[in-house]
């Protein structure tokens, strides 16, 4: 079944057809619907992970509480209580703006959410005091360049000038904007190259039955 | 002086931790404001083009990262929208990101207000639909029937003005995806490469690097690459935000990494020496 539907949607991307469009249209809305159950899934997933973790009482299983309690907190206020008006097939497909399910979003979600993200400059900077050290001509390259890209991503003209008075700022982004388009780019393209061709492979081997891991096998 | 950057070597971690607070901290504080300095090509590219579509253009944007990225790619996305309805187009949103509906509305619900723009009229959040490659695919056929003609408030799509003659990506003049993740590669790989829609991005830094091919082989319009590209397009619509206030932040703490680099080396060096 694998295989046909993985010939067919090829076929149908060189050689489009009113016939192949049709199928095609018709597997996209499968593939949608399948995606719109995987969320189910992951939900179950998570409910049933941190519900055993708690049943055996393992190790921070306070945390799995708190999960579950948030888990259930946004369930109600997103699905049951909705905009607190209406009836419930309708608050089951919407969000309204201003509704409780917003402002959770909005003050705590938010909140916490960006400061977890914010943490890695703290991380990050202890990195780079502690270990990114000149130990050979490699590293030596990466800190001269990680130094550039970084001055390049900053507005320092205020901060520092050039002997000749010319603000650094004039040559930094340049410098940094050559080695985005040259160097990096031009290592990213070969990566880009060797993963398009891993893609196709890993995907000839699903199409042509070969490779089964993603079904369990 | 060894001895000095010797014991350095071995400070406490978490008096970096406070550096590193300071220097974020004071700027927004002081109310520094550093210039947001030459606009890249690659920003520059997308204010062009949006400043060259008629007026009345569609605009769709996909606003795909989480609260996580917000700090990077609100400002950008806050920054575009208002370009776009500056000159008059009208925007279509929607998320690909299960909390990119929220983040939608932070976004519009901050910039439609300030420009007198009216929901269904100028603008519309069409929400969250799961299964990114298919979703973008079956755009490329029916983007009102991919949505089931429903916004992100249940309100038919169908009968706004704002929909008003689009069908497919036929009818979108461009489409901008702030992202975090990989969806950036399905819009380049779907609707880009099979569809011929005109494709920009918005992205965290750290993604730059692995855009910037498909912006040189002109599949990409351009990219607003990180605060810096946010601070850039706030500068070149001359309506300083978020981004340009952070960068004050971001280059004090830029500063003081390569201050603990340099010093960190000086450290090891002389550590390295010792008899």
């Amino acid at each position: 079944m694998g295989f046909i539907a993985g010939i067919f949607m090829v076929v149908n991307f060189f050689v489009p057809h009113a016939v192949g469009t049709q199928g095609e249209w018709m597997l996209m809305e499968w593939a949608r619907i399948i995606g719109a159950f995987a969320l189910i899934l992951g939900l179950a997933s998570l409910f049933r992970t941190h519900w055993n973790k708690i049943r055996r009482r393992q190790s921070q299983w306070g945390y799995s509480v708190v999960t579950l309690a948030s888990f259930a907190l946004m369930v109600w206020a997103g699905i049951i209580y909705g905009s607190g008006q209406g009836p419930l097939a309708e608050r089951l497909v919407t969000v309204k703006s201003g509704a409780l399910f917003e402002w959770l979003f909005n003050n705590v979600q938010v909140p916490l959410d960006a400061t977890m993200f914010s943490l890695l400059a703290f991380f990050i900077a202890s990195a780079a005091y502690r270990t990114f050290r000149a130990r050979n001509f490699e590293a030596i390259l990466l800190i001269v360049a990680a130094i550039i890209i970084m001055l390049g991503r900053v507005p320092m003209a205020e901060l520092f000038n050039l002997p000749h008075g010319e603000h650094i700022d004039a040559k930094m982004p340049q410098i940094y904007e050559w080695i985005m388009q040259f160097p990096a780019l031009a290592g990213k393209r070969g990566i880009l190259f060797g993963v398009a061709l891993g893609a196709i492979a890993t995907s000839l081997r699903i199409i042509l039955g070969i490779e089964r891991s993603h079904l369990g096998g | 002086m060894r001895d000095i950057f010797s014991r350095l070597q071995e400070i406490d971690r978490r008096w970096l931790y406070l550096l590193i607070f300071a220097a974020v901290v004071i700027p927004f504080l002081t109310g520094l404001k550093l210039p947001a300095g030459v606009a890249s090509p690659a920003t520059t590219d997308i204010y062009d083009y949006i400043d060259g579509l008629a007026p009345g253009s569609v605009i769709l944007i996909s606003v795909d990262y989480s609260p996580a990225s917000m700090a990077e790619l609100e400002p950008m996305a806050k920054a575009v929208v208002r370009h776009a309805f500056t000159c008059g187009h009208r925007v279509i949103a929607m998320a690909l990101f299960p909390e990119g509906a929220m983040m939608v509305n932070r976004v519009l619900d901050e910039v439609a207000p300030e420009m007198n723009k009216t929901y269904a009229t100028d603008y519309v959040n069409a929400g969250f639909k799961p299964g990114s490659v298919a979703v973008i695919l079956g755009m490329g056929k029916d983007i009102i029937g991919v949505f089931e003609d429903t916004d992100a408030e249940g309100n038919a799509l169908s009968n706004m003005p704002v929909m008003a003659g689009v069908k497919n990506y036929d009818d979108i003049d461009l489409m901008i995806d702030f992202a975090a993740g990989n969806i950036p590669f399905a819009w380049i790989t779907y609707a880009c490469e099979q569809y011929e829609l005109k494709v920009g991005v918005g992205v965290t830094a750290v993604m730059a690097t692995d855009l910037y091919p498909f912006w040189k082989s002109g599949q990409l319009v351009g990219v607003i690459n990180g605060l810096k590209g946010a601070a850039e397009y706030e500068d070149l619509i001359q309506v300083p935000g978020d981004g340009m206030l952070g960068m004050s932040s971001q280059s004090i703490a830029h500063a003081l990494i390569i201050f603990f680099v340099i010093l960190g080396n000086i450290g090891y060096f002389l550590a390295r020496r010792r008899p």
